[in-house]
Formats: structure tokens, sequence, C-alpha cells
């Protein structure tokens, strides 16, 4: 529990009302709404025979499904596997422009989960406006409903979940890349060498749902963090977020909150033009993009360019190797 | 029928000389071939240990030079088995001193390709979860059986219509070769003696080979194209890439073919077996191929240069104009418009001209699938800044140690194996001879030979497998 970011609690600063009719409420009462604080309750059943279901429901098809109706999967108070969904506000990052830093959802997912220098699981990318100036994109794994990643993996390493989440099993990865050439989105990254990775990392236990440690020529990605929503708190990149722009949800019951408000995730997507990228791939991500350019920040689009990301473990990650990518 | 027994004999001769005659420059090739591929096994122990950081490649260009020469070298590997068949389908009776070394080149081209595959791999170990956890939904899983269908069928195509030849070395030079060799001819020969019914069977399964190794080797590069064309990236996502990729399998295989052929001749004196016309044979067919490839990827490029889709314009810029527009036109130039010009012009009509033609397709064809695999990767897919590859000398020395272990081999199978069907040869020169008294009769006749050494006799005419 230790290595759970808190920078959500951050003092909030007067920012623009979203406008989706729902009062700002404490982070207690949020999770307690969406039922994520009962899930905490719920004892992690283990969670190898939770993959082997999963891994099975990819690799022998929808036959198998029936094994894969597991306790262990989130799931409504009326037993119905919940359906993650993540929706970013881009009228609401800028970048951390304003905090003067990097941008924190990267950190934060960094910090919490050791990604080997230089993953960034969630990039923020910064793209042209067609009018000029720059928007910034935090840009995690997709989730694709129809992941071109999970259908070409040989070894079913890389697989979907009942939750609707891609995960990857690094035990199982035998390094042949061609995820990577399938993912449309640039999302996934390999293990060069020996991942560079602070001492406290080597020792945790390893689950697809918590990447740690990382193992060296193996792919990976952004897991959706199943493990930290199952435990009652949001992704380390939602409570990173100085400016709250990133809502965690579920589409089961329809609801998504980013720590400090909740609101009905469809409602939300449709009243702020939601879409998702590359929408024409087919790739069905569970990823959505509210438009903007920071404007919530008071971000001016003409004034470009973040701080770089970095890996503040880095010096304590003894001997290792890190490459560009 | 003297001057067919004395052609029989130096044929024999002729053939057996590389088994029998080690010269000093046999060894000190093999020494070199084998210090290369030391060399490329240390370099690899390197990379086990420190795993693909050793190399280029990267998060965005994450396939490279290993790829490439996986895909170069089962593009060789349809040298042999698919010209070889489709020569022997069509009848044509020009192939039977060339076969043999198609098919050796074949076999030994896969081994070589297959083991790339394993190079490139994170985690090499675990390549048995491929077997244990295998998904057929994945375009790997679909090379994994072609590749080895195809390994398994072309070894065995390799060796069916060499078991007579196999039986006259051990029958030939039981005396004149050490108790391994002797050992192995009489093992492989399969007490072949000539009987009509061995011959009818061979006959049988020579044609059944010949007729599955064509959709297999086509399968295969398809297959291997489809690693490609199966992602979504611009440049990739096409489905004229199987043909693109089985042409120029194609295509390099012949070219290859004649750069073995003519290394061969040289040093062995085969001139009489191999003959300008094979090579000018095989020219033709390198132009017909270089014809084909340049309507191929006319298609290719102009259904998606017309429409320019999105990063299409990087996709076409950095191969036309910047970064890969060296390896791009010389493709273009020298590897496919050259070898139609050789061809052309009588002048260079020539063995010479056709082994040039043939260094310039093989060196083209390897252009194109390194420019095939990094551009495609390269074309961003999200606003960043395109990324760059460069082969590091690991990567090199591998690949390197590659082409010498594929020299090596079928240097090694010089020294064993048969390079001619001297059978075939001797069943095509007797028709020959044949065909100069009485033309009609042998129109067209194609057929395995009854016997090791001796004449066909009319019955051959009814067993012919093929008819
Ligand atoms: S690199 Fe690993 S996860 Fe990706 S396709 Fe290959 S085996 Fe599957
Ligand atoms: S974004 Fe990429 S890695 Fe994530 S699910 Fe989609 S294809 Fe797979
Ligand atoms: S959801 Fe989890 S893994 Fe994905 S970017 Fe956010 S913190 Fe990282």
């Amino acid at each position: 529990m230790s290595k759970r970011v808190e920078t959500a609690e951050s003092p909030p600063e007067p920012r623009r009302e979203i406008p989706i009719p729902l009062d700002a409420v404490d982070r207690r009462t949020v999770l307690k709404y969406i039922g994520l604080g009962a899930l905490g309750a719920v004892p992690l059943v283990a969670s190898t025979q939770l993959m082997d279901g999963l891994v099975k429901d990819v690799v022998t098809g929808p036959e198998a499904a029936g094994l894969a109706a597991p306790t262990g999967d989130a799931t409504t108070k009326f037993g119905r596997v919940r359906q993650w969904t993540m929706i970013i506000d881009l009228a609401k990052c800028d970048g951390c422009q304003s905090q003067g830093t990097p941008p924190q959802c990267t950190t934060a997912c960094i910090e919490g989960h050791f990604a080997p220098q230089p993953m960034q699981w969630i990039e923020i990318y910064e793209a042209e406006l067609s009018g000029g100036g720059t928007q910034f994109i935090p840009t995690p794994c997709q989730q694709c409903e129809n992941p071109p990643c999970v259908k070409v993996c040989p070894v079913g390493a890389t697989f979907s979940t009942p939750e609707g989440t891609v995960l990857i099993d690094q035990d199982r990865c035998i390094g042949c890349r061609i995820c990577m050439a399938a993912c449309p989105y640039d999302r996934r990254f390999f293990n060069w060498g020996k991942p560079p990775i602070p001492p406290e990392a080597a020792l945790a236990d390893y689950s697809p749902e918590q990447q740690t440690p990382a193992s060296r020529g193996t792919v990976m990605k952004c897991d959706f963090c199943p493990e930290m929503v199952r435990g009652g708190t949001l992704p380390f990149c939602v409570q990173g977020c100085p400016n709250d722009a990133i809502w965690y949800g579920d589409f089961e019951e329809d609801v998504a909150t980013n720590g400090r408000q909740i609101v009905k995730a469809t409602q939300l997507i449709s009243e702020r033009n939601g879409y998702r990228l590359k929408e024409h791939l087919g790739t069905q991500p569970r990823v959505y993009y509210l438009p903007g350019h920071g404007e919530d920040i008071g971000r001016d689009p003409e004034n470009e360019g973040r701080m770089p990301t970095e890996w503040p473990w880095i010096e304590r990650a003894e001997g290792a190797v890190t490459w560009t990518r | 029928m003297d001057t067919m027994t004395n052609w029989h004999e130096r044929l024999i001769r002729k053939t057996t000389r590389p088994t029998l005659v080690t010269t000093y420059r046999y060894w000190v090739w093999v020494a070199f071939l084998v210090a290369i591929v030391a060399n490329g096994v240390f370099q690899y122990s390197k990379q086990w240990s420190e795993g693909l950081y050793v190399t280029g490649m990267r998060d965005r260009i994450s396939w490279g030079l290993y790829i490439t020469a996986f895909v170069f070298f089962i593009g060789i590997s349809h040298a042999g088995t698919l010209i070889s068949a489709i020569l022997r389908a069509s009848k044509a009776t020009w192939r039977a001193p060339i076969t043999r070394i198609a098919e050796l080149i074949t076999a030994v081209a896969l081994v070589v390709g297959a083991s790339f595959v394993l190079i490139d791999m994170g985690r090499p170990e675990r390549i048995f979860n491929v077997f244990r956890y295998g998904r057929w939904q994945s375009p790997i899983m679909w090379d994994v059986m072609a590749i080895t269908t195809y390994l398994t069928a072309s070894v065995i195509y390799l060796y069916a219509p060499m078991i007579p030849d196999l039986a006259l070395y051990r029958d030939r030079l039981a005396n004149k070769v050490g108790f391994i060799r002797r050992f192995f001819y009489e093992t492989v020969a399969l007490n072949w003696r000539g009987l009509p019914s061995q011959v009818r069977f061979l006959g049988k399964a020579i044609t059944i080979m010949m007729l599955l190794i064509m959709p297999i080797a086509v399968s295969v590069h398809t297959v291997v194209s489809w690693i490609f064309a199966m992602t979504l990236r611009v440049g990739w996502n096409t489905s004229i890439f199987g043909v693109l990729f089985v042409a120029g399998a194609i295509f390099s295989g012949v070219a290859t073919l004649v750069l073995v052929m003519a290394t061969l001749r040289r040093m062995y004196h085969w001139e009489e077996y191999l003959t300008p016309k094979h090579f000018l044979y095989l020219g033709y067919l390198l132009a017909a191929f270089a014809g084909f490839m340049i309507y191929v990827n006319i298609n290719e490029y102009l259904t998606e240069g017309f429409k320019l889709e999105e990063s299409g314009e990087f996709a076409f810029r950095q191969l036309f104009i910047d970064d890969f527009a060296a390896m791009f036109w010389f493709y273009v130039i020298g590897g496919l418009i050259a070898p139609i010009v050789i061809m052309l012009i009588p002048k260079t009509r020539t063995v010479a001209g056709v082994v040039v033609a043939a260094i310039l397709v093989d060196i083209a064809m390897f252009l194109e699938r390194y420019f095939i695999v990094v551009t495609g990767l390269r074309v961003p897919l999200m606003p960043y800044e395109p990324a760059s590859y460069a082969p590091t000398f690991i990567e090199w020395s591998i690949f390197i140690a590659g082409v010498a272990l594929f020299l090596l081999l079928i240097t090694i199978a010089l020294k064993v194996l048969p390079m001619f069907a001297v059978w075939e040869m001797t069943e095509e020169h007797e028709l020959a001879i044949a065909r100069q008294t009485e033309p009609v009769l042998q129109t067209g006749y194609e057929g395995p030979a009854p016997g090791v050494s001796g004449s066909p006799g009319p019955d051959g005419l009814t067993e012919g497998g093929l008819s």
C-alpha cells in the first residue's frame, strides 16, 4: 500500500465547473457510491486462478468463457462484471505546464508501477491543433475491445479480460514483438535490456495486473490498474493529475469519477462530444477523449512544450542500463 | 551406345568429384566460413546475456535486420523447391541438372531463415511456449506451421529423387570413401536396386511431393507477408503483400540459384552440364519476374499513393525522397529494370550477364525486405518525431554469420550429397540422343528413370511417374 501515491489530495484550485449536474463530493463518498469501496472489502482471490480463467478465455475462445466467470473480477452488486473505461478531459490537461512539473499522471504511474525508464505507460503527446498551437493528449493503452495486439500474440501472453481491458502476462511472453507492430497507438514497450528498476520493485509479487518486477525481453504497457480499483482506489494516473482531467469509470453502472466528482459516464462523453483515437480503425478503445487544449486551466494553445518525464527512483536502480525509445 | 556409356561415366566422375577430391582451398574456405559463424555465435552470446539491448532496435522500430534476414532467407528458399516443382510439372526437360542444387538451397535457406526468428526473440528460452500455449489465430503461429511443413516437405522432396543417386554413390564409392560416409550411403540409399516396383513407387512419391510442394511454398511466403499485412500500419496494410512477397521470393530464389550454379560450375568444371542455356533460361525467368514485380509494385504504390491517406505522405516521402530513397531506387533500377535490360540486349545476354543480373537482384531483394520492415515501423503512429534505426555491429555480425552458415551448409552438402540428379540427367541425355534418330516417339516424355545406371528401355516409358 505504501506504493500508492495520493497526489490528488493536494488542495484544489479554482476551476471551471464540469457541465455535468453532479455535486462535488469527497473521494470516500465517490468510491462508496460507485461501489469500489465495497470491492475493496472483497478479498483478492488467488490471482493466479483468476489469470488462468482469463487466459483460457482468450486462448480457447468463447466456448471457454464459462471458465472466466470469475469470482475475482470486479462486479457490480448485481454480480455483473464491471466494464472499465477512462475519459480524459483535454480541456483540463495542460501537460502540467501550470504546475511547472513533468506530467504528474505519468510520474504517478511510473512511481506506482516502477515502469522502467524510458517507458511512459501514459504518455503526454503534444499534437498540432488544426488552427495552430498545440494540445496535450495523455495516452494510456487504449484498452481496445477489438485489440490488434491480442489478435496477433502467438502464445496468448496478451489477452482481453472480462472487464474489457487488455493485460500482458510477462511470464509467458516470448518477446516476438509482433504486438508492438500491431498496436496502432504506440502503447507497447519492450524491455530491451535488464529493466532499470529500484531494489524494492524486485521484491514485489508479480501478477499481470501489477507488472512488477519487470523482466527482460518482455513487453509491458498500461494495465488500467484493475488491482487498484478492486482495492478501492483510483489508478495512479487519475490520482496523480492535479487538474482532475482523468475520469475513471465503469460502463456497467454507467458512472465515472475523477476523484473529486462523480458523473454519468455516457452522459459526460455525449455532452462533451467525446471521441476516441483513430476511431476509423475499428479498434473500439475503452479510452475516450473530451476535446480541448487545457483551456479550463487557462492554457494558451501557443504555449508549447512540457517538462520531460522523470524516473524519480532511477538513481536507486543500481547498475541499470537504460535506453531511449 | 559407346558414346552413351562414356558420357555416363564422365557424368558420374564429374558429379562425384567434389565428394572424392578435397583440395586445400576447400579447407581454407570451410575454415573461413566456420570462423565467421563462430564470430556470429560469440556475438549472439552477448545478446543472450545482455538482451536485445545490444541491437539498434527500440520500441518504435522494434524489428530490424533479423526480421529482414528471416524474410530474405525464407524468400531464397523458394529457389529450389518451387522452381524444380514447376519445371518438373511443366516437363521442362532442361531442368534435370539444376533441380538438385535448387532443392538443396531450399532446405538450407529454410534452416538459416528460421533460426533468425529465434535470434530475434526477446526470450528465446521460452520458444516452447509456442507449442504449449500456441494460438492458431496468430500470424506467427501460421508461420511456425507453414515453415515447419515446408521444411519437412522440402527435405523429403530433396531426398526422394536423390535415392537412386545415393545408391549410385553407395555402389561406386564404396571403396573410395571412409567408413562413416560408406555407412551413410548404405543407410540413406534405402536398399535401392532400381527394380521396376521401386521405380514406380519413387515416381509416384515424387509426383505427389511435387504437387504438394507448390501450394505449400506459395503459402509459406504468403503467411510471412501476413505478419506485416495483418497489422494496421501504413505501407503494410495491403492485400497485395502476399503476392508481392511470393513473387519476390521466387525472384530472389532464382537469383540465388544462378549464383550458386555459377560458382559450382566454375569450381568443378561442370560447364558441360550447367550450360549457357540453363543460365539464359533462368535469366529469362528473372526478367519475367522482374516485370511481374514492377507490376505488383505499381499496384501497391499507386493504390496507396493516389489516395494518400493519413501518414501516407510521410511513408512515400521517406521511401522515394528521404532516408530510404537510395535503397528504394537501387531496388527499382538495379533490381527490377536492370535484369530486364540485361536480358533484352543480345550483347549482355550471356552467362556473365545473367550472373550480374542475379547479383543485382539478390542485393535489391535484400534491400527491399529491409525497407519494407523498417519503413513500415518508422511511420509515426502518434505525434512524435520519427525514430531511426541502424543495425549495430552485433546485428551485422550475426547477419553475416547467417550468410556464412548458408554457404557452409551448402559446402558441406557438396562433400556428401550428389549435386546432380545423375539418373534424371542420364534419362534426358538418352532421350536427346534418341530424339535425334526418332523424334516423334519421345516428344514430351518425362519421367523417372528405372535404374541407377541402366538404360530405361521401352518399359520406362509406360512406368513414368508423371505421365
Ligand atoms: S511480444 Fe509477447 S505479448 Fe507481444 S505478441 Fe509476442 S509473445 Fe505476445
Ligand atoms: S492501445 Fe495498443 S496495446 Fe492497448 S489494447 Fe489497443 S492495440 Fe493493444
Ligand atoms: S491506468 Fe494505471 S497503468 Fe494505466 S496509465 Fe494509469 S496508472 Fe498507469
